[in-house]
C-alpha cells in the first residue's frame, strides 16, 4: 500500500462550494493533505467544518468542486477511506452490540450478501482491546457511556485499516479516559503513515495533538503546519466577531508553548 | 376448542387460509422490524391507504376481482403515494409526518369515492370489494393464498439475504454511504418490499389496519431482545400469530372482518411484551428498581450502624 502512495497526496480538495437553499455554507475551498499528518479542522460554529467533511465524503451534494483521493475518484480509493461520523448522527437504542458495530466496518470489504465470520469477529475484537472496549464487546450499545460510544466508532472506522480517516467532532462531549484513547490512537495512526482529519473544537487541545491546521470560516482562511498557521492573527480572521474570547484563548494557548 | 380447530384444519379451503395469513404475518412482521428501526411507522399505514383507488381502478379497468391484478393497482397507488410524500418534503416545508398524514388521508378519500362509485354502478361482480376495507380472509380463493404465500416468501428470503445491508442502511445510512453501499438503491428496494407486504396483505386484513401487521409485532418483538437477528424471529413469529388468530376467528362467524381481529391479536402481544418482557419489559423495571432501593436502604442503613459503631468506640 504504502509505495504507491508516494505520488499522490492523501486528499486534494479543489474549489468546492456546498449550498444550502441557495445560501453557500461552503465556498470555494481548495487545499492538499500532506501524508502521514495529524490534522485538525477548525472555525467557529456554522463554519461549515462538517459540511466539508460530509462533502468530500459526497453525503452531501457540493455544487462546485472536485475531490482527489491519492489522485484518484473517491468512489475508486473508497476502501482506503475511513469515516467517524457524529455520536449523534445515529440512533443508540438500535438493537445490536459494540462488537456487531465494529464489525460493520469490514462489511465494505465483505461485499454482498456474505455474513461476517470468525476473521472478522477476532480483528473486531482485537481492536475493541485497542481502544480499551474488549470487556464492552457484548454489551448493547444504549447501555455505554457517550465516550465509549465514542471508542466503538472509533474501532468501527479502524477495522477499515484504510490509510485516510476523517473524523467528526471525536472529542465532542467524552470522557478524560476517551479523550486519552483517542489521542493514543491517533497518535498510532500517525506512526503507521495513515493521515486523518480530524473536526475540532477546542482550540487549546491543537497544538499538542495536530500537526497541521486548517482554519476554515465558510471559505477556508489559512492552512498549514500548527507552528505557522496557528497564530493570534489567523485565529482573529477566522473567528471575527467572536474574536475577543478566542483570540485570546488562542494567544494563550500559544504563550504556553 | 379442540373440534373447532380440528375443524379449520380439515376444510382444506380454511386451511389454505389459515396458511396464507400466517405466512403474511411472518413476512410481514420481518420487512416491518426494518420499517420500525428507520422510525418510518407512518410509511406503512401511508402504503396501505393509498393503495385503496389503486384496487378501484384495478377493478373499474378490468370489471374483474382478482388478487393479482389488485396487487398491481394498490403497488402502482403505493408508490405514487410516496412520490408525492417525497415532492411535498423536498418542494415545500412541510416535514414528512404532515406529507404522510396530508397524502394518507387524500388518496384514501378519492378510494372511498372511487368505492361507493363502484357499489352503486349494480354489476353483479363489485359485491365484496367493500372487504377491501376491513379485510376478509375468508373470501380469498386458492389462487388469491397462492400470491399472499409468495409474497410472504418472498418478503422473508429478502429480508435474509439482505439482512447485512438493510441493517446498515438502518442503523447508519452515512456510514452505509460512505464504505459504498447504494443506499438510495437499498432504501427503495425496502420500500418497495414494504408496499408489497402492504398490497399482499389487503385482501386478509384490509387497508385501514394492514399497517399494523408491519408495526405492533416489530414494536412487541423490540421488548424481548437487544439483538437484530432474534428481533426478527420474533416479530415474525408475532406476527404470524396474529395473522393466524385473524383468519382462525373470523372463519367462526360469518362477516367478522379478519382485520380487526388480527389488530387485536398484534396489539394483545404487544402489551403482553410491554408487561412481562424480561429486562425491557415494565413488571421488570418495575422490580429492578424496587430491588435497588431496597438493596441502597439496607447498604445505607448498614453504613449508618458501622459509624454510629465507630463513634461509640472512640
Amino acid at each position: 500500500m504504502k509505495k504507491e502512495t508516494t505520488a499522490a497526496a492523501p486528499l486534494t480538495v479543489s474549489g468546492i462550494t456546498v449550498a444550502y437553499q441557495r445560501k453557500a455554507v461552503v465556498e470555494d475551498v481548495s487545499f492538499t493533505l500532506p501524508e502521514g499528518k495529524l490534522v485538525a479542522l477548525i472555525g467557529p460554529n456554522g463554519a461549515g467544518k462538517s459540511t466539508l467533511l460530509k462533502a468530500v465524503l459526497g453525503l452531501v451534494p457540493s455544487i462546485s468542486g472536485a475531490v482527489a483521493i491519492y489522485g484518484d475518484t473517491y468512489k475508486k480509493m473508497r476502501s482506503r477511506v475511513g469515516y467517524v461520523p457524529q455520536r449523534e448522527s445515529v440512533d443508540w437504542d438500535f438493537p445490536t452490540d459494540a462488537l456487531d458495530v465494529v464489525m460493520m466496518g469490514r462489511y465494505g470489504h465483505l461485499g454482498w450478501i456474505k455474513r461476517p465470520g470468525r476473521k472478522e469477529k477476532e480483528l473486531a475484537m482485537s481492536t475493541l482491546d485497542k481502544v480499551g472496549m474488549a470487556d464492552f464487546a457484548r454489551r448493547q450499545i444504549s447501555q455505554l457511556s457517550g465516550g465509549q460510544q465514542q471508542r466503538v466508532f472509533l474501532a468501527r472506522a479502524l477495522v477499515q485499516e484504510a490509510d485516510l480517516y476523517f473524523m467528526d467532532e471525536p472529542f465532542a462531549g467524552v470522557d478524560a479516559a476517551t479523550e486519552k484513547a483517542i489521542i493514543a490512537l491517533l497518535s498510532e495512526l500517525k506512526r503507521a503513515g495513515k493521515t486523518v482529519l480530524v473536526v475540532h473544537h477546542d482550540l487549546s487541545t491543537v497544538e499538542e495533538y495536530f500537526d497541521h491546521v486548517l482554519l476554515l470560516n465558510k471559505k477556508l482562511i489559512a492552512a498549514g503546519p500548527v507552528e505557522t498557521t496557528f497564530t493570534p492573527e489567523l485565529l482573529h480572521e477566522t473567528y471575527g466577531g467572536k474574536l475577543a474570547i478566542v483570540s485570546s484563548n488562542g494567544r494563550e494557548a500559544l504563550v504556553k508553548q | 376448542m379442540l373440534d373447532w380447530l380440528i375443524s379449520l384444519w380439515s376444510d382444506p379451503n380454511t386451511r389454505w387460509i389459515l396458511m396464507g395469513c400466517t405466512l403474511l404475518g411472518l413476512g410481514s412482521g420481518v420487512i416491518g422490524s426494518f420499517t420500525f428501526l428507520r422510525r418510518e411507522s407512518l410509511l406503512g399505514d401511508t402504503l396501505a391507504h393509498a393503495a385503496l383507488p389503486g384496487v378501484c381502478i384495478a377493478f373499474m379497468l378490468h370489471e374483474v376481482k382478482s388478487a393479482s391484478l389488485f396487487l398491481i393497482g394498490a403497488l402502482v397507488a403505493g408508490i405514487a403515494a410516496v412520490f408525492c410524500v417525497s415532492a411535498i418534503t423536498r418542494w415545500t416545508k412541510i416535514k414528512s409526518d404532515a406529507a404522510m398524514g396530508i397524502v394518507l388521508t387524500f388518496f384514501f378519500g378519492v378510494g372511498t369515492v372511487m368505492l361507493t362509485h363502484i357499489q352503486h354502478s349494480g354489476s353483479g361482480s363489485q359485491s365484496g370489494l367493500d372487504k377491501y376495507l376491513f379485510g376478509q380472509a375468508a373470501a380469498m380463493v386458492t389462487s388469491d393464498v397462492y400470491i399472499l404465500m409468495g409474497v410472504s416468501v418472498l418478503l422473508v428470503v429478502a429480508a435474509m439475504l439482505l439482512f447485512k445491508e438493510f441493517k446498515l442502511i438502518s442503523f447508519d445510512p452515512g456510514f452505509a454511504r460512505g464504505i459504498g453501499l447504494p443506499v438510495g438503491l437499498l432504501e427503495h428496494a425496502m420500500l418497495i418490499l414494504t408496499t408489497v407486504a402492504v398490497a399482499a396483505g389487503i385482501q386478509a386484513v384490509g387497508v385501514v389496519l394492514v399497517a399494523a401487521l408491519l408495526i405492533t409485532p416489530a414494536a412487541a418483538a423490540r421488548y424481548w431482545t437487544d439483538r437484530l437477528p432474534v428481533m426478527l424471529a420474533y416479530a415474525g413469529v408475532f406476527g404470524a400469530l396474529s395473522g393466524a388468530s385473524g383468519a382462525a376467528i373470523s372463519t367462526l362467524g360469518e362477516g367478522i372482518p379478519t382485520g380487526p381481529v388480527t389488530v387485536l391479536a398484534a396489539t394483545l402481544l404487544f402489551v403482553l411484551s410491554l408487561l412481562l418482557a424480561p429486562g425491557r419489559g415494565l413488571l421488570s423495571k418495575t422490580l429492578r428498581h424496587r430491588n435497588l432501593k431496597a438493596d441502597y436502604a439496607r447498604s445505607a442503613e448498614r453504613g449508618a450502624l458501622n459509624a454510629a459503631e465507630g463513634g461509640s468506640q472512640k
